[in-house]
């Protein structure tokens, strides 16, 4: 048998720049309970959501998506040629051919690259980042864009008090490149299928459910391992985390997350959620461009992420922010 | 095996932990939503505590059944 030759890619990638699009209206807690049975208390305390953004008919996915794609684009420097590889995140694309990708990349002048789209629920975009980085280094990439995007109010029935107040609509975008130096670390990731009801539009219905106490226990036990395993493969530990932006589903787990890991007093926490809502695979790389924008974080910062959803799929990593 | 009080007084110190309960307003015929203000996403708090203190198992369809502190003492008490 004829041996087949294989090629090595670079000795790692790092992120070279992030962008984000947020949807034009804004949904305060204070609308919300015009229209259902809820107020800015109820919500606050359960979810921490003040506002999330929804997006109008001409805020489609591919929109928002070339929107954040573009900006993380010109945060790189990188001209669009250079990128050969575009990943788009997302869970709440109804006609689902032809994948998003493609077009995404073409609109950006991205020419002819691998494009796909990726469906691991709200850790779609840590998944795809993952991909990406193995991607450039087994030599099949050398710069990536990875996009995530939702239009949650798409697939949520917004008449529910129970999800209607969480989720939302957006879209976050990175852009990786080879490096010699590692700037991302190992994804760690995996998947509890067992649960695959627990968020789900089950069969015959328009619109999303989820079993929130089910998921909530799920997040603030079972994942705690995941977040100590990326530092670990990465080789660093909860001293060395700057940010630390995990899935912005509900600030009640994102405070129990950062209490379980032992973060020092300097770590920022992303807490992107409380003016976003939850905006699945979008909410990681638009909770970091806010910190990013804020001035929160900075230049150099070590940033623990972490997706997690409907699957149940998770998947986490360490990276330095550009 | 703890005894009754011993879990009641358990219990106690971990809706003050979890929740914020004055350990003097827990007391058996309590319901953990209407008397104690318990929402729902600290009663899995509350469990996940009740299971490392006392060793046994609330699988999160049982903890639906669970709507009192007397439920909570019972189910310990049958399950340890």
């Amino acid at each position: 048998m004829t041996s087949l030759r294989i090629q090595q890619g670079a000795a790692g990638a790092r992120v070279l720049g992030l962008g984000a699009y947020r949807p034009r209206r804004r949904v305060t807690n204070d609308e919300l309970a015009q229209t259902m049975d809820t107020n800015d208390e109820w919500i606050q305390s359960r979810v921490g959501i003040a506002e999330r953004r929804w997006a109008e008919p001409d805020e489609t996915l591919v929109e928002m998506a070339v929107a954040a794609g573009g900006k993380a684009l010109a945060a790189s420097g990188l001209a669009p040629d250079a990128v050969d590889l575009v990943i788009v995140a997302s869970a709440s694309l109804r006609k689902p051919i032809p994948g998003m990708g493609p077009l995404v990349a073409h609109r950006l002048g991205v020419n002819r690259p691998g494009a796909f789209d990726l469906n691991a629920g709200c850790a779609g975009f840590c998944y795809a980042l993952g991909v990406a980085v193995d991607a450039i280094r087994a030599g099949s990439a050398v710069n990536a864009l990875i996009i995530g995007v939702e239009r949650l109010t798409d697939v949520t029935d917004l008449t529910d008090r129970g999800t209607a107040v969480i989720f939302a609509d957006g879209a976050g975008a990175m852009v990786i490149g080879a490096s010699d130096e590692p700037g991302i670390g190992p994804v760690v990731w995996g998947s509890d299928g067992d649960q695959h009801t627990a968020i789900s539009i089950p069969e015959g219905l328009p619109h999303m459910t989820m079993a929130g106490q089910a998921v909530y226990r799920w997040a603030t036990t079972k994942l705690t391992e995941t977040l100590f395993a990326a530092m670990e493969r990465a080789g660093v530990g909860p001293q060395d985390i700057d940010v630390f932006a995990p899935h912005q589903a509900n600030l009640r787990i994102i405070e129990s997350m950062a209490k379980k890991l032992g973060l020092p007093e300097s770590t920022v926490i992303a807490r992107d959620i409380v003016q976003s809502g939850n905006t699945s695979a979008a909410s990681v790389p638009l909770a970091l461009t806010a910190l990013i924008e804020s001035g929160e974080a900075k230049s150099g910062d070590t940033a623990l992420v972490l997706g997690y959803g409907a699957g149940l799929t998770f998947a986490g990593q360490v990276l330095q922010l550009p | 095996m703890s005894s009754t009080q011993e879990i009641q007084t358990g219990v106690a110190e971990i809706l003050e932990e979890v929740a914020g309960v004055a350990p003097a307003d827990v007391s058996p015929e309590k319901s953990f939503t209407d008397d104690l203000d318990v929402d729902s996403l600290s009663m899995v708090e509350i469990a996940t505590a009740v299971e490392d203190k006392f060793g046994v198992a609330i699988p999160d369809d049982e903890l639906g059944n669970i709507k009192t502190v007397g439920d909570a003492i019972s189910y310990i008490e049958k399950n340890q």
